[in-house]
Protein backbone atom coordinates (compact mmCIF):
# COMPACT_ATOMS: atom_id res chain seq x y z
CA UNK A 1 0.00 0.00 0.00
CA UNK A 2 2.68 2.45 1.10
CA UNK A 3 4.63 2.00 -2.12
CA UNK A 4 1.57 2.76 -4.20
CA UNK A 5 0.95 5.96 -2.26
CA UNK A 6 4.62 6.87 -2.73
CA UNK A 7 4.23 6.39 -6.49
CA UNK A 8 1.28 8.80 -6.42
CA UNK A 9 3.33 11.25 -4.33
CA UNK A 10 6.09 11.18 -6.92
CA UNK A 11 3.58 11.59 -9.71
CA UNK A 12 2.08 14.65 -8.05
CA UNK A 13 5.54 16.09 -7.40
CA UNK A 14 6.58 15.60 -11.04
CA UNK A 15 3.45 17.37 -12.26
CA UNK A 16 3.95 20.26 -9.84
CA UNK A 17 7.53 20.68 -11.09
CA UNK A 18 6.34 21.00 -14.67
CA UNK A 19 3.44 23.28 -13.71
CA UNK A 20 5.67 25.31 -11.43
CA UNK A 21 8.24 25.95 -14.12
CA UNK A 22 5.51 26.80 -16.58
CA UNK A 23 3.98 29.32 -14.18
CA UNK A 24 7.40 30.74 -13.36
CA UNK A 25 7.81 31.83 -16.95
CA UNK A 26 4.89 34.26 -16.72
CA UNK A 27 5.12 37.37 -14.50
CA UNK A 28 1.53 37.09 -13.26
CA UNK A 29 1.69 33.47 -12.08
CA UNK A 30 5.39 33.28 -11.23
CA UNK A 31 5.12 33.50 -7.48
CA UNK A 32 2.35 30.94 -7.29
CA UNK A 33 4.37 28.66 -9.53
CA UNK A 34 7.25 28.73 -7.11
CA UNK A 35 4.89 27.75 -4.28
CA UNK A 36 3.35 24.96 -6.35
CA UNK A 37 6.77 23.45 -7.03
CA UNK A 38 7.76 23.83 -3.37
CA UNK A 39 4.61 22.01 -2.28
CA UNK A 40 5.36 19.18 -4.67
CA UNK A 41 8.89 18.97 -3.33
CA UNK A 42 7.61 18.73 0.25
CA UNK A 43 5.23 15.93 -0.70
CA UNK A 44 8.04 14.03 -2.42
CA UNK A 45 10.42 14.43 0.52
CA UNK A 46 7.92 13.41 3.21
CA UNK A 47 6.66 10.55 1.05
CA UNK A 48 10.20 9.24 0.63
CA UNK A 49 10.99 9.41 4.33
CA UNK A 50 7.89 7.55 5.49
CA UNK A 51 6.86 5.34 2.59
CA UNK A 52 10.07 4.32 0.83
CA UNK A 53 10.83 0.57 0.78
CA UNK A 54 14.02 -0.85 -0.68
CA UNK A 55 14.20 -4.06 -2.74
CA UNK A 56 13.89 -6.23 0.35
CA UNK A 57 10.89 -4.26 1.58
CA UNK A 58 12.55 -2.64 4.59
CA UNK A 59 11.83 0.90 5.70
CA UNK A 60 14.39 3.64 5.76
CA UNK A 61 16.10 3.94 9.12
CA UNK A 62 18.34 6.63 10.65
CA UNK A 63 15.27 8.89 10.67
CA UNK A 64 16.86 10.97 13.42
CA UNK A 65 19.83 11.73 11.20
CA UNK A 66 17.59 12.51 8.25
CA UNK A 67 15.42 14.93 10.20
CA UNK A 68 18.50 16.42 11.80
CA UNK A 69 19.97 17.09 8.38
CA UNK A 70 16.70 18.47 7.05
CA UNK A 71 16.42 20.73 10.08
CA UNK A 72 19.98 22.08 9.90
CA UNK A 73 19.82 22.58 6.13
CA UNK A 74 16.36 24.12 6.37
CA UNK A 75 17.29 26.63 9.05
CA UNK A 76 20.56 27.69 7.42
CA UNK A 77 18.94 27.82 3.97
CA UNK A 78 16.02 29.95 5.13
CA UNK A 79 18.18 32.32 7.11
CA UNK A 80 20.70 32.75 4.32
CA UNK A 81 17.98 33.29 1.73
CA UNK A 82 16.07 35.75 3.91
CA UNK A 83 19.10 37.73 4.99
CA UNK A 84 20.74 38.16 1.61
CA UNK A 85 20.59 41.61 0.04
CA UNK A 86 18.75 42.02 -3.24
CA UNK A 87 22.04 42.86 -4.94
CA UNK A 88 23.59 39.56 -3.89
CA UNK A 89 20.75 37.34 -5.14
CA UNK A 90 22.67 35.85 -8.09
CA UNK A 91 25.55 34.73 -5.91
CA UNK A 92 23.10 33.13 -3.50
CA UNK A 93 21.56 31.16 -6.36
CA UNK A 94 25.04 30.07 -7.35
CA UNK A 95 25.81 28.96 -3.81
CA UNK A 96 22.63 26.90 -3.52
CA UNK A 97 23.26 25.40 -6.92
CA UNK A 98 26.71 24.33 -5.73
CA UNK A 99 25.13 22.64 -2.71
CA UNK A 100 22.91 20.58 -5.00
CA UNK A 101 25.91 19.56 -7.09
CA UNK A 102 27.84 18.56 -3.99
CA UNK A 103 24.86 16.57 -2.78
CA UNK A 104 24.77 14.61 -6.05
CA UNK A 105 28.53 13.98 -5.84
CA UNK A 106 28.26 12.73 -2.25
CA UNK A 107 25.49 10.32 -3.19
CA UNK A 108 27.76 8.91 -5.89
CA UNK A 109 30.61 8.49 -3.38
CA UNK A 110 28.47 6.61 -0.90
CA UNK A 111 26.85 4.39 -3.53
CA UNK A 112 30.20 3.49 -5.02
CA UNK A 113 31.45 2.69 -1.57
CA UNK A 114 28.61 0.16 -1.23
CA UNK A 115 29.59 -1.46 -4.50
CA UNK A 116 33.26 -1.54 -3.55
CA UNK A 117 32.37 -3.27 -0.28
CA UNK A 118 30.25 -5.83 -2.10
CA UNK A 119 33.10 -6.56 -4.48
CA UNK A 120 35.48 -6.98 -1.56
CA UNK A 121 33.07 -9.43 0.08
CA UNK A 122 32.16 -11.51 -2.95
CA UNK A 123 35.24 -11.06 -5.09
CA UNK A 124 33.00 -10.76 -8.13
CA UNK A 125 33.40 -7.49 -9.97
CA UNK A 126 31.06 -8.04 -12.91
CA UNK A 127 27.49 -6.94 -13.35
CA UNK A 128 27.98 -3.42 -12.06
CA UNK A 129 28.60 -1.71 -15.40
CA UNK A 130 25.36 0.29 -15.62
CA UNK A 131 25.38 1.32 -11.99
CA UNK A 132 29.02 2.41 -11.98
CA UNK A 133 28.54 4.34 -15.21
CA UNK A 134 25.74 6.37 -13.66
CA UNK A 135 27.64 6.81 -10.41
CA UNK A 136 30.71 8.12 -12.24
CA UNK A 137 28.61 10.45 -14.39
CA UNK A 138 26.78 11.79 -11.34
CA UNK A 139 30.11 12.31 -9.57
CA UNK A 140 31.76 14.16 -12.47
CA UNK A 141 28.79 16.40 -13.28
CA UNK A 142 27.97 17.03 -9.64
CA UNK A 143 31.48 18.02 -8.63
CA UNK A 144 32.08 20.18 -11.73
CA UNK A 145 28.85 21.96 -10.87
CA UNK A 146 29.87 22.33 -7.25
CA UNK A 147 33.38 23.67 -7.91
CA UNK A 148 32.19 25.90 -10.74
CA UNK A 149 29.37 27.35 -8.67
CA UNK A 150 31.70 28.13 -5.81
CA UNK A 151 34.02 30.03 -8.15
CA UNK A 152 31.05 31.84 -9.72
CA UNK A 153 29.87 32.72 -6.23
CA UNK A 154 33.33 34.05 -5.34
CA UNK A 155 33.52 36.06 -8.53
CA UNK A 156 30.17 37.71 -7.98
CA UNK A 157 31.00 38.78 -4.45
CA UNK A 158 34.41 39.92 -5.59
CA UNK A 159 36.61 37.50 -3.66
CA UNK A 160 37.78 35.62 -6.76
CA UNK A 161 39.41 37.52 -9.60
CA UNK A 162 39.44 36.60 -13.26
CA UNK A 163 42.37 34.33 -13.93
CA UNK A 164 43.58 32.70 -17.09
CA UNK A 165 46.84 31.59 -18.65
CA UNK A 166 47.82 30.64 -22.18
CA UNK A 167 46.66 27.20 -23.18
CA UNK A 168 44.15 27.02 -20.36
CA UNK A 169 41.38 25.79 -22.63
CA UNK A 170 43.57 22.95 -23.84
CA UNK A 171 44.63 22.02 -20.30
CA UNK A 172 40.96 22.09 -19.30
CA UNK A 173 39.99 19.69 -22.03
CA UNK A 174 42.93 17.48 -21.07
CA UNK A 175 41.80 17.34 -17.44
CA UNK A 176 38.26 16.52 -18.49
CA UNK A 177 39.54 13.83 -20.88
CA UNK A 178 41.63 12.20 -18.14
CA UNK A 179 38.67 12.29 -15.74
CA UNK A 180 36.39 10.71 -18.36
CA UNK A 181 39.08 8.16 -19.23
CA UNK A 182 39.52 7.19 -15.60
CA UNK A 183 35.74 6.98 -15.34
CA UNK A 184 35.54 4.67 -18.33
CA UNK A 185 38.26 2.46 -16.85
CA UNK A 186 36.39 2.31 -13.57
CA UNK A 187 33.17 1.35 -15.32
CA UNK A 188 34.93 -1.65 -16.87
CA UNK A 189 36.99 -2.51 -13.76
CA UNK A 190 34.96 -1.38 -10.76
CA UNK A 191 37.46 -2.93 -8.32
CA UNK A 192 39.58 0.22 -7.94
CA UNK A 193 37.87 2.50 -5.42
CA UNK A 194 40.81 4.95 -5.24
CA UNK A 195 40.20 5.86 -8.90
CA UNK A 196 36.91 7.36 -7.84
CA UNK A 197 38.73 9.88 -5.69
CA UNK A 198 41.08 10.68 -8.56
CA UNK A 199 38.01 11.40 -10.70
CA UNK A 200 36.55 13.51 -7.90
CA UNK A 201 39.69 15.65 -7.67
CA UNK A 202 40.03 16.05 -11.44
CA UNK A 203 36.38 17.06 -11.75
CA UNK A 204 36.74 19.63 -9.00
CA UNK A 205 39.83 21.09 -10.69
CA UNK A 206 38.04 21.09 -14.02
CA UNK A 207 35.09 22.94 -12.50
CA UNK A 208 37.41 25.60 -11.09
CA UNK A 209 39.37 26.08 -14.32
CA UNK A 210 36.18 26.05 -16.35
CA UNK A 211 34.74 29.11 -14.63
CA UNK A 212 37.98 30.92 -13.72
CA UNK A 213 38.68 32.69 -17.03
CA UNK A 214 35.07 33.71 -17.71
CA UNK A 215 34.39 37.38 -16.98
CA UNK A 216 32.26 38.34 -14.01
CA UNK A 217 29.66 39.98 -16.22
CA UNK A 218 28.93 36.59 -17.76
CA UNK A 219 28.40 34.82 -14.45
CA UNK A 220 24.58 34.67 -14.74
CA UNK A 221 24.99 32.69 -17.95
CA UNK A 222 27.53 30.39 -16.31
CA UNK A 223 25.34 29.89 -13.25
CA UNK A 224 22.41 29.03 -15.49
CA UNK A 225 24.57 26.49 -17.30
CA UNK A 226 25.86 24.94 -14.07
CA UNK A 227 22.26 24.91 -12.89
CA UNK A 228 21.33 22.64 -15.77
CA UNK A 229 24.41 20.51 -15.00
CA UNK A 230 23.14 19.94 -11.48
CA UNK A 231 19.79 19.01 -12.98
CA UNK A 232 21.47 16.27 -14.99
CA UNK A 233 23.42 15.14 -11.91
CA UNK A 234 20.11 14.82 -10.03
CA UNK A 235 18.72 12.82 -12.92
CA UNK A 236 21.69 10.43 -12.57
CA UNK A 237 20.42 9.77 -9.06
CA UNK A 238 17.04 9.07 -10.60
CA UNK A 239 18.62 6.42 -12.84
CA UNK A 240 20.49 4.93 -9.92
CA UNK A 241 17.45 4.44 -7.70
CA UNK A 242 15.00 4.06 -10.56
CA UNK A 243 13.31 7.04 -8.95
CA UNK A 244 10.95 8.77 -11.35
CA UNK A 245 10.61 12.07 -9.53
CA UNK A 246 14.37 12.64 -9.41
CA UNK A 247 14.53 11.70 -13.06
CA UNK A 248 11.73 14.04 -14.19
CA UNK A 249 12.85 16.91 -11.96
CA UNK A 250 16.48 16.56 -12.98
CA UNK A 251 15.96 16.21 -16.72
CA UNK A 252 13.35 18.96 -16.70
CA UNK A 253 15.79 21.38 -15.12
CA UNK A 254 18.60 20.11 -17.32
CA UNK A 255 16.61 20.85 -20.48
CA UNK A 256 14.96 24.06 -19.32
CA UNK A 257 18.25 25.28 -17.85
CA UNK A 258 20.11 24.69 -21.10
CA UNK A 259 17.48 26.59 -23.07
CA UNK A 260 17.45 29.38 -20.50
CA UNK A 261 21.23 29.64 -20.82
CA UNK A 262 20.88 30.02 -24.58
CA UNK A 263 18.08 32.60 -24.14
CA UNK A 264 20.29 34.60 -21.79
CA UNK A 265 23.09 34.56 -24.34
CA UNK A 266 20.63 35.68 -26.99
CA UNK A 267 19.57 38.64 -24.85
CA UNK A 268 23.20 39.73 -25.11
CA UNK A 269 23.34 38.79 -28.76
CA UNK A 270 26.19 36.35 -28.22
CA UNK A 271 26.62 32.63 -28.59
CA UNK A 272 27.16 30.30 -25.66
CA UNK A 273 30.52 29.21 -27.07
CA UNK A 274 31.55 32.85 -27.24
CA UNK A 275 30.72 33.23 -23.55
CA UNK A 276 32.54 30.08 -22.49
CA UNK A 277 35.78 30.41 -24.41
CA UNK A 278 35.30 33.98 -25.57
CA UNK A 279 37.23 36.87 -24.17
CA UNK A 280 34.46 39.03 -22.76
CA UNK A 281 36.08 40.54 -19.72
CA UNK A 282 38.42 37.69 -18.94
CA UNK A 283 41.01 37.83 -21.66
CA UNK A 284 42.04 41.41 -22.23
CA UNK A 285 43.94 40.82 -25.47
CA UNK A 286 40.74 40.43 -27.44
CA UNK A 287 39.30 43.53 -25.86
CA UNK A 288 41.93 46.07 -26.78
CA UNK A 289 41.14 45.84 -30.49
CA UNK A 290 38.10 48.05 -30.26
CA UNK A 291 39.47 51.03 -28.40
CA UNK A 292 39.47 54.13 -30.53
CA UNK A 293 39.26 56.89 -28.02
CA UNK A 294 41.64 55.72 -25.34
CA UNK A 295 43.21 58.77 -23.76
CA UNK A 296 40.72 61.11 -25.42
CA UNK A 297 39.23 64.10 -23.69
CA UNK A 298 36.13 64.00 -21.60
CA UNK A 299 34.46 66.87 -19.84
CA UNK A 300 33.24 66.96 -16.29
CA UNK A 301 30.09 68.59 -15.07
CA UNK A 302 29.52 70.02 -11.61
CA UNK A 303 26.70 68.94 -9.30
CA UNK A 304 24.94 72.28 -9.46
CA UNK A 305 25.08 72.36 -13.25
CA UNK A 306 23.63 68.87 -13.42
CA UNK A 307 20.90 69.81 -10.99
CA UNK A 308 20.10 72.89 -13.04
CA UNK A 309 20.07 70.97 -16.29
CA UNK A 310 17.64 68.38 -14.97
CA UNK A 311 15.35 70.79 -13.12
CA UNK A 312 14.69 72.75 -16.27
CA UNK A 313 14.36 69.77 -18.58
CA UNK A 314 11.05 68.58 -19.93
CA UNK A 315 11.96 64.96 -19.86
CA UNK A 316 14.73 63.05 -18.09
CA UNK A 317 15.56 59.42 -18.74
CA UNK A 318 17.49 57.54 -16.08
CA UNK A 319 19.64 54.61 -17.20
CA UNK A 320 20.47 52.48 -14.15
CA UNK A 321 23.33 49.98 -14.11
CA UNK A 322 25.34 47.89 -11.71
CA UNK A 323 26.82 51.01 -10.12
CA UNK A 324 23.37 51.86 -8.80
CA UNK A 325 23.00 48.40 -7.31
CA UNK A 326 26.43 48.43 -5.69
CA UNK A 327 25.83 51.84 -4.14
CA UNK A 328 22.36 50.73 -2.97
CA UNK A 329 21.14 54.01 -4.39
CA UNK A 330 17.69 52.88 -5.56
CA UNK A 331 15.77 54.70 -2.83
CA UNK A 332 17.52 58.02 -3.27
CA UNK A 333 17.11 57.57 -7.01
CA UNK A 334 13.36 57.30 -6.50
CA UNK A 335 13.49 60.43 -4.38
CA UNK A 336 15.25 62.32 -7.17
CA UNK A 337 12.57 61.12 -9.56
CA UNK A 338 9.77 62.37 -7.27
CA UNK A 339 11.49 65.68 -6.76
CA UNK A 340 11.87 66.24 -10.49
CA UNK A 341 8.26 65.20 -10.98
CA UNK A 342 7.17 67.87 -8.53
CA UNK A 343 9.00 70.39 -10.66
CA UNK A 344 7.03 69.21 -13.66
CA UNK A 345 9.79 67.16 -15.23
CA UNK A 346 8.79 63.86 -16.76
CA UNK A 347 11.11 61.10 -15.50
CA UNK A 348 11.40 57.60 -16.90
CA UNK A 349 13.81 54.72 -16.58
CA UNK A 350 15.43 52.89 -19.48
CA UNK A 351 16.10 49.27 -18.56
CA UNK A 352 18.54 47.28 -20.63
CA UNK A 353 17.81 43.54 -20.43
CA UNK A 354 21.28 42.73 -19.14
CA UNK A 355 21.94 45.84 -17.07
CA UNK A 356 23.39 44.85 -13.72
CA UNK A 357 24.57 41.39 -12.88
CA UNK A 358 21.47 39.44 -13.84
CA UNK A 359 18.56 39.85 -16.20
CA UNK A 360 15.82 41.75 -14.44
CA UNK A 361 18.27 43.02 -11.81
CA UNK A 362 17.28 46.66 -12.30
CA UNK A 363 13.55 45.92 -12.31
CA UNK A 364 13.85 44.14 -8.99
CA UNK A 365 16.02 46.85 -7.51
CA UNK A 366 13.78 49.74 -8.55
CA UNK A 367 10.65 47.86 -7.52
CA UNK A 368 12.21 47.57 -4.07
CA UNK A 369 12.33 51.38 -3.96
CA UNK A 370 8.64 51.57 -5.01
CA UNK A 371 9.34 53.01 -8.42
CA UNK A 372 6.18 52.80 -10.51
CA UNK A 373 6.27 49.86 -12.88
CA UNK A 374 4.98 52.00 -15.74
CA UNK A 375 7.98 54.27 -15.54
CA UNK A 376 10.33 51.40 -16.44
CA UNK A 377 10.81 51.23 -20.18
CA UNK A 378 12.20 48.20 -21.94
CA UNK A 379 15.04 48.74 -24.35
CA UNK A 380 13.07 49.13 -27.57
CA UNK A 381 10.56 51.56 -26.06
CA UNK A 382 13.33 53.53 -24.45
CA UNK A 383 15.22 53.79 -27.71
CA UNK A 384 12.12 55.30 -29.29
CA UNK A 385 11.89 57.91 -26.57
CA UNK A 386 15.49 59.04 -26.24
CA UNK A 387 15.16 61.60 -28.99
CA UNK A 388 12.48 63.43 -27.01
CA UNK A 389 14.62 63.51 -23.86
CA UNK A 390 16.50 66.58 -22.74
CA UNK A 391 18.74 64.79 -20.30
CA UNK A 392 19.81 61.18 -19.95
CA UNK A 393 21.28 60.38 -16.54
CA UNK A 394 23.39 57.24 -16.61
CA UNK A 395 23.87 55.77 -13.15
CA UNK A 396 26.70 53.27 -13.09
CA UNK A 397 25.85 51.66 -16.41
CA UNK A 398 28.58 51.27 -18.97
CA UNK A 399 28.66 48.42 -21.45
CA UNK A 400 24.92 48.62 -22.15
CA UNK A 401 25.33 52.16 -23.50
CA UNK A 402 28.63 51.62 -25.31
CA UNK A 403 28.28 52.74 -28.94
CA UNK A 404 31.10 50.35 -29.88
CA UNK A 405 28.48 47.58 -29.82
CA UNK A 406 26.86 49.28 -32.78
CA UNK A 407 29.68 50.67 -34.86
CA UNK A 408 32.92 48.86 -34.03
CA UNK A 409 33.06 45.33 -35.48
CA UNK A 410 36.36 44.73 -33.67
CA UNK A 411 34.78 45.22 -30.26
CA UNK A 412 33.99 42.07 -28.26
CA UNK A 413 30.50 43.38 -27.56
CA UNK A 414 29.83 44.21 -31.21
CA UNK A 415 26.27 43.24 -32.11
CA UNK A 416 24.84 43.53 -28.62
CA UNK A 417 21.77 45.77 -28.69
CA UNK A 418 22.37 48.91 -26.63
CA UNK A 419 20.44 51.85 -25.25
CA UNK A 420 20.95 54.65 -27.74
CA UNK A 421 21.35 57.44 -25.23
CA UNK A 422 23.09 59.69 -27.75
CA UNK A 423 19.75 60.50 -29.34
CA UNK A 424 19.00 62.71 -26.33
CA UNK A 425 20.14 66.30 -26.10
CA UNK A 426 22.44 65.85 -23.09
CA UNK A 427 24.01 62.83 -21.50
CA UNK A 428 25.25 62.92 -17.92
CA UNK A 429 27.28 59.89 -16.90
CA UNK A 430 27.70 59.10 -13.24
CA UNK A 431 30.63 56.75 -12.64
CA UNK A 432 33.12 56.30 -9.86
CA UNK A 433 36.09 56.82 -12.16
CA UNK A 434 37.14 56.58 -15.80
CA UNK A 435 37.88 52.88 -15.37
CA UNK A 436 36.24 50.68 -18.01
CA UNK A 437 33.16 48.66 -17.11
CA UNK A 438 32.88 45.00 -16.32
CA UNK A 439 33.59 43.89 -19.85
CA UNK A 440 36.94 45.68 -19.59
CA UNK A 441 36.46 47.77 -22.70
CA UNK A 442 36.78 51.47 -23.20
CA UNK A 443 33.54 53.38 -23.77
CA UNK A 444 33.59 55.88 -26.58
CA UNK A 445 30.42 57.51 -25.29
CA UNK A 446 32.31 59.26 -22.49
CA UNK A 447 34.38 61.23 -24.99
CA UNK A 448 31.48 62.40 -27.13
CA UNK A 449 30.65 66.14 -27.18
CA UNK A 450 27.15 65.62 -25.76
CA UNK A 451 28.45 63.67 -22.79
CA UNK A 452 29.49 65.11 -19.43
CA UNK A 453 30.94 63.09 -16.60
CA UNK A 454 29.76 63.35 -13.01
CA UNK A 455 32.19 61.35 -10.91
CA UNK A 456 31.41 59.80 -7.57
CA UNK A 457 29.55 57.03 -5.79
CA UNK A 458 25.98 56.84 -7.14
CA UNK A 459 24.34 57.20 -3.72
CA UNK A 460 26.47 60.15 -2.67
CA UNK A 461 26.02 61.92 -5.99
CA UNK A 462 22.26 61.41 -5.98
CA UNK A 463 21.97 62.68 -2.41
CA UNK A 464 23.90 65.80 -3.36
CA UNK A 465 21.82 66.22 -6.50
CA UNK A 466 18.62 66.01 -4.47
CA UNK A 467 19.77 68.72 -2.08
CA UNK A 468 20.97 70.88 -4.97
CA UNK A 469 17.60 70.57 -6.70
CA UNK A 470 15.85 71.38 -3.42
CA UNK A 471 17.87 74.58 -3.24
CA UNK A 472 16.88 75.71 -6.72
CA UNK B 1 24.60 -4.51 -30.83
CA UNK B 2 22.21 -6.96 -29.20
CA UNK B 3 23.40 -5.78 -25.81
CA UNK B 4 22.44 -2.24 -26.63
CA UNK B 5 19.03 -3.22 -27.98
CA UNK B 6 18.45 -5.31 -24.90
CA UNK B 7 19.43 -2.41 -22.67
CA UNK B 8 17.08 -0.09 -24.53
CA UNK B 9 14.07 -2.34 -24.22
CA UNK B 10 14.88 -3.04 -20.59
CA UNK B 11 15.02 0.66 -19.73
CA UNK B 12 12.45 1.93 -22.18
CA UNK B 13 10.33 3.57 -19.47
CA UNK B 14 13.24 5.67 -18.33
CA UNK B 15 14.25 6.53 -21.87
CA UNK B 16 10.71 7.66 -22.63
CA UNK B 17 10.70 9.87 -19.54
CA UNK B 18 14.05 11.42 -20.45
CA UNK B 19 13.04 12.23 -24.03
CA UNK B 20 9.63 13.60 -23.09
CA UNK B 21 11.02 15.66 -20.24
CA UNK B 22 13.63 17.24 -22.50
CA UNK B 23 10.86 18.43 -24.80
CA UNK B 24 8.64 19.53 -21.93
CA UNK B 25 11.52 21.44 -20.37
CA UNK B 26 12.29 23.26 -23.60
CA UNK B 27 8.65 23.85 -24.45
CA UNK B 28 7.43 25.36 -21.18
CA UNK B 29 10.01 28.10 -20.87
CA UNK B 30 10.32 28.93 -24.54
CA UNK B 31 8.56 32.27 -24.26
CA UNK B 32 9.88 33.64 -21.01
CA UNK B 33 10.45 37.43 -20.91
CA UNK B 34 14.02 38.41 -20.06
CA UNK B 35 12.89 40.06 -16.82
CA UNK B 36 12.02 36.62 -15.49
CA UNK B 37 15.26 34.89 -16.51
CA UNK B 38 16.80 35.14 -13.08
CA UNK B 39 13.76 34.08 -11.02
CA UNK B 40 13.22 31.22 -13.44
CA UNK B 41 16.83 30.14 -13.09
CA UNK B 42 16.47 30.33 -9.35
CA UNK B 43 13.22 28.34 -9.42
CA UNK B 44 14.77 25.66 -11.60
CA UNK B 45 17.70 25.66 -9.19
CA UNK B 46 15.32 24.82 -6.35
CA UNK B 47 13.65 22.08 -8.37
CA UNK B 48 16.87 20.21 -9.05
CA UNK B 49 17.17 20.11 -5.29
CA UNK B 50 15.04 16.99 -5.77
CA UNK B 51 18.45 15.31 -5.51
CA UNK B 52 17.67 15.46 -1.78
CA UNK B 53 15.49 12.37 -2.30
CA UNK B 54 18.61 10.44 -3.25
CA UNK B 55 20.40 11.77 -0.18
CA UNK B 56 17.51 10.67 2.04
CA UNK B 57 17.57 7.19 0.51
CA UNK B 58 21.35 6.95 0.99
CA UNK B 59 21.00 8.05 4.57
CA UNK B 60 18.06 5.81 5.31
CA UNK B 61 19.75 2.74 3.91
CA UNK B 62 23.11 3.25 5.61
CA UNK B 63 23.95 0.60 8.20
CA UNK B 64 24.43 2.11 11.62
CA UNK B 65 28.08 1.02 11.72
CA UNK B 66 29.02 2.35 8.29
CA UNK B 67 30.37 5.68 9.43
CA UNK B 68 31.56 6.82 5.99
CA UNK B 69 28.07 6.39 4.55
CA UNK B 70 26.49 7.98 7.61
CA UNK B 71 28.69 11.05 7.59
CA UNK B 72 28.61 11.57 3.82
CA UNK B 73 24.88 10.85 3.71
CA UNK B 74 24.22 13.29 6.54
CA UNK B 75 26.24 15.96 4.75
CA UNK B 76 24.36 15.21 1.54
CA UNK B 77 21.00 15.64 3.30
CA UNK B 78 22.10 19.01 4.71
CA UNK B 79 23.42 20.25 1.38
CA UNK B 80 20.37 18.99 -0.50
CA UNK B 81 18.04 20.72 1.96
CA UNK B 82 20.03 23.93 1.60
CA UNK B 83 19.51 23.69 -2.14
CA UNK B 84 15.77 23.06 -1.87
CA UNK B 85 14.84 25.43 0.95
CA UNK B 86 17.27 28.19 0.03
CA UNK B 87 16.32 27.92 -3.61
CA UNK B 88 12.59 28.26 -3.06
CA UNK B 89 12.93 31.05 -0.49
CA UNK B 90 15.30 33.09 -2.66
CA UNK B 91 13.00 32.68 -5.65
CA UNK B 92 10.04 33.77 -3.57
CA UNK B 93 11.89 36.85 -2.39
CA UNK B 94 12.79 37.80 -5.94
CA UNK B 95 9.20 37.39 -7.08
CA UNK B 96 7.87 39.29 -4.10
CA UNK B 97 9.39 42.36 -5.72
CA UNK B 98 7.47 41.74 -8.90
CA UNK B 99 4.24 41.38 -6.98
CA UNK B 100 4.78 44.71 -5.24
CA UNK B 101 5.29 46.22 -8.64
CA UNK B 102 1.99 44.86 -9.88
CA UNK B 103 0.19 46.35 -6.90
CA UNK B 104 1.36 49.88 -7.58
CA UNK B 105 0.36 49.30 -11.16
CA UNK B 106 -3.28 48.61 -10.39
Amino acid sequence: MGEYILTVCYLIASVTFILGLKMLSNPVTARKGNLVAATGMTIAILGTIFLYRDETGTNLHNLGWIFGGLFIGGVIGTLAAKKVKMTSMPEMVSLFNGMGGACAALISLVEFNHIANEILLTGISTGYTGKVLIIVLGLIIGSVSFAGSMIAWGKLNGSVKDFSFPGQNILNLLILAVALGAGAYLVINPGHPFLLYVILCLSLIYGIFFVMPIGGADMPVVISLLNSFTGVAAACGGFLYNNKVMLTGGILVGAAGTLLTILMCKAMNRSLLNVLIGSFGGNKTGATGGTTAQGGHYKEISLSDSAMLMSYANKVMIVPGYGLAVAQAQHICHELEKMLNDKGVEVKYAIHPVAGRMPGHMNVLLAEADVNYEKLLEMDDANDEFKTCDVVLILGANDVVNPAAKNDPASPIYGMPILEVELAKNVIVNKRSMKPGYAGIENDLFFRPKTSMLFGDAKKVLQDLVSEIKAI
Amino acid sequence: MENILHWISENQQIIYIVILMIFVGIEIIGRVPSVLHTPLMSGANAIHGVVIIGAIIVMGKAETDNYLALVLGFLAVILGTLNVVGGFVVTDRMLEMFKGKKKTNV
